[in-house]
């Protein structure tokens, strides 16, 4: 097979339409665990919060995998890579060869022990599967706890609270959602939550998980001491890189799958893209796992074109998140929290609690390498400008940028004729 | 494909080109009608932003990119490349309002929706036969639909 790709998240999609950016007709075939083609699954907590039905997960159109000449095994899982054989093997025990091996397997829900956890009503919100289960439980139950204050764990107590279920959030770190956020806008989101009813308790954990004799789920003991009555636990820490398998077949790895410019990894036709793999960043320079949505499509997108024979090179992942808390709209990206010890970083914050909008921007030297909108993000986009084409601000156009007016009269001519006007065609 | 293409050397920042644009995008497609009420009632707003800074101005919309920010940004399948026409295609009822495309365009070529969760993109007016109406309407030939 000339192409052979592992997961069919949208890592997986990236890919497919990398590759037929520059092969119109080699045979695809993607390989992939969950039973459904591939689906939004940040939708997972639009179908659990009941926003949206089943009828709207599917990414791509039906007709899709036909057209791009893409045969799909799903329901399956590849247990083994020989990457000296150059070939795959399934848990259905067939073994497939190829000649450009995708790795695109996402990342596990991380669990940390907690006594406890093992038995039911202890669950995971990663999946489909995971949706699925929790909305026929969201029926009987009453109260949730959801363990985790970041992206996923919000989503997931968000939309169990839509369904009619009194949830209380855990966050162990001081706010919630510390790797994008600062304190004012998670104090401005939380407050949302608040208003809205959900319960949000930052600065503790679970300690301990209670059961009675028979094994039924009683409550949350806190690591303040507290105790919290619960019908489910929800465990939404995260996500860690789903390795393992790479690992086995003796692939490099570091915090993810170790790859380079191109998105290659460590033997002759395996590539990584996604939550997955560590690949560079476009700010820090070096390789990271940056597990977002974006990121996963862009890394497949070029992993496909290269598999396909092109020669690109991946320009780096740029971290990026959009949530918005019951109509408050929140946009962040790049650095959001600079170390404050270091001087080459200036940032310029303008919060208003009545209006609960905020805007801070982060800049180093001349350059926007971040910033944080809350409330009023119209202008997003504008700001993502500066901080992924890295251009240089005069001072007079960060004076604009700072009172909250970027636009595109404000880039460098040359750039800007390039982009908007290039060359008419004598 | 053809696409727009705004010269700030020729515009003069009248807006026109917006109100060509929600007149097209309109139920009436009548000027006085959208203007007046269709953007009150129904939230109409046009896809073309006009920047001005001192004398210079432009008006700039979705430049249908080749590998566009936005689509590998969507979370729905919502925005998507027509591998037989170029453009960016944007399905409003696949669209969540996640608003992760309007973060991702570095051009600015997305607005949200003043009263729904769904956004406001260019669609090269899909179906005019004129073709895109800002370029028809721009009095001084600021706007180019033409390929390159
Ligand atoms: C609830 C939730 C909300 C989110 N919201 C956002 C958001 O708003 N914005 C954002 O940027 N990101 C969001 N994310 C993160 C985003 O979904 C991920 O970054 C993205 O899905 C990663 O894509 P991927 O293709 O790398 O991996 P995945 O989507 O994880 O897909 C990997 C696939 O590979 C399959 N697989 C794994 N191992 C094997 C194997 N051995 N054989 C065959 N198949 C295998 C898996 O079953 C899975 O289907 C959210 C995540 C969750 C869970
Ligand atoms: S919305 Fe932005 S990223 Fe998408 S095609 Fe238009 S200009 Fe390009
Ligand atoms: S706002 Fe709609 S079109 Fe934009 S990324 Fe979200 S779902 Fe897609």
């Amino acid at each position: 097979m000339k192409y052979v790709i592992i997961g069919n998240g949208i890592a997986s999609i990236g890919a497919i339409e990398g590759i037929r950016k520059v092969d119109a007709a080699s045979e695809i075939l993607v390989i992939g665990a969950e039973d459904s083609p591939a689906y939004g699954r940040p939708l997972i907590s639009y179908l659990l919060a009941g926003k949206i039905g089943p009828d709207r997960l599917a990414l791509r159109p039906a007709e899709f995998y036909e057209k791009s000449n893409v045969t799909l095994k799903l329901g399956t899982t590849v247990t083994a890579i020989d990457t000296e054989a150059k070939t795959v093997t399934t848990d259905a025990g067939e073994t497939i060869g190829y000649e450009n091996l995708l790795i695109a397997t996402g990342g596990i829900p991380f669990t940390p022990p907690i006594p406890g956890a093992d038995g039911p009503d202890v669950y995971n919100f990663t999946n489909l599967a995971h949706a699925q289960t929790l909305i026929s439980k969201a029926r009987e139950i009453k109260r949730a706890v959801v363990i985790g204050g970041g992206l996923i764990g919000l989503k997931a107590g968000e939309s169990l609270f839509d369904r009619g279920v009194e949830v209380t959030i855990l966050e162990l770190s001081p706010r919630i959602l510390s790797l994008a956020f600062d304190e004012n806008a998670a104090s401005l989101a939380g407050g949302r939550l608040a208003e809205v009813g959900l319960a949000v308790r930052c600065g503790v954990s679970a300690k301990e998980i209670q059961r009675d004799s028979a094994g039924n789920l009683k409550g949350v003991h806190l690591t303040d001491g507290d105790f919290l009555q619960t019908d489910v636990v929800v465990i939404a820490i995260g996500v860690v890189p789903n390795y393992g398998l790479a690992k086995e077949s003796g692939l490099e790895v570091d915090r993810g799958i170790k790859v380079d410019d191109h998105m290659r990894a460590s033997a002759p036709g395996v590539f990584a893209a996604g939550d997955v793999a560590q690949a560079r960043d476009l700010l820090y320079g070096d390789d990271r796992v940056i597990p977002i949505w974006t990121n996963a499509y862009n890394q497949g997108f070029c992993a496909g074109k290269n598999m396909a024979g092109a020669d690109v090179r991946f320009l780096g992942s740029l971290a990026m998140n959009s949530i918005s808390f019951y109509g408050l709209p929140t946009i962040s990206v790049g650095m959001v929290n600079p170390p404050e010890d270091d001087a080459s970083y200036e940032v310029t914050a303008v919060l208003d609690e009545k209006k609960k909008s905020y805007r801070k921007l982060v800049f180093q030297d001349d350059h926007l390498v971040g910033y944080v909108l809350v409330g009023d993000i119209d202008m997003a986009g504008m700001y993502t400008a500066f901080v992924k084409f890295q251009m240089p601000i005069p001072e007079e156009a960060r004076r604009q940028l700072v009172a909250g007016e970027p636009d595109v009269l404000m880039w460098p001519d040359d750039f800007f004729q390039e982009t908007w006007n290039p060359g008419t065609p004598e | 494909m053809k696409r727009v293409y705004p010269d700030k050397e020729y515009c003069i920042g009248c807006h026109l080109c917006e109100l060509a644009c929600i007149t097209a995008h309109s139920a009436s497609k009548d000027l006085i009608i959208a203007y007046r009420d269709e953007r009150a009632a129904s939230g109409l707003s046009p896809c073309k932003r006009v920047f001005e800074k001192g004398d210079t101005c432009v008006a700039i919309s979705c430049r249908h990119c080749d590998e566009p920010s936005c689509v590998a940004a969507c979370i729905s399948g919502g925005l998507h490349k027509d591998p037989e026409t170029g453009r960016t295609v944007y399905d409003r009822d696949k669209c969540v309002g996640c608003w992760s495309c309007l973060m991702a365009c570095p051009y600015g070529a997305i607005r949200r929706h003043p009263i729904e969760n769904k956004i406001v993109k260019c669609d090269l007016c899909e179906g005019r036969a004129e073709g895109p109406a800002c370029v028809q309407a721009c009095p001084n030939a600021a706007l180019k639909y033409e390929e390159r």
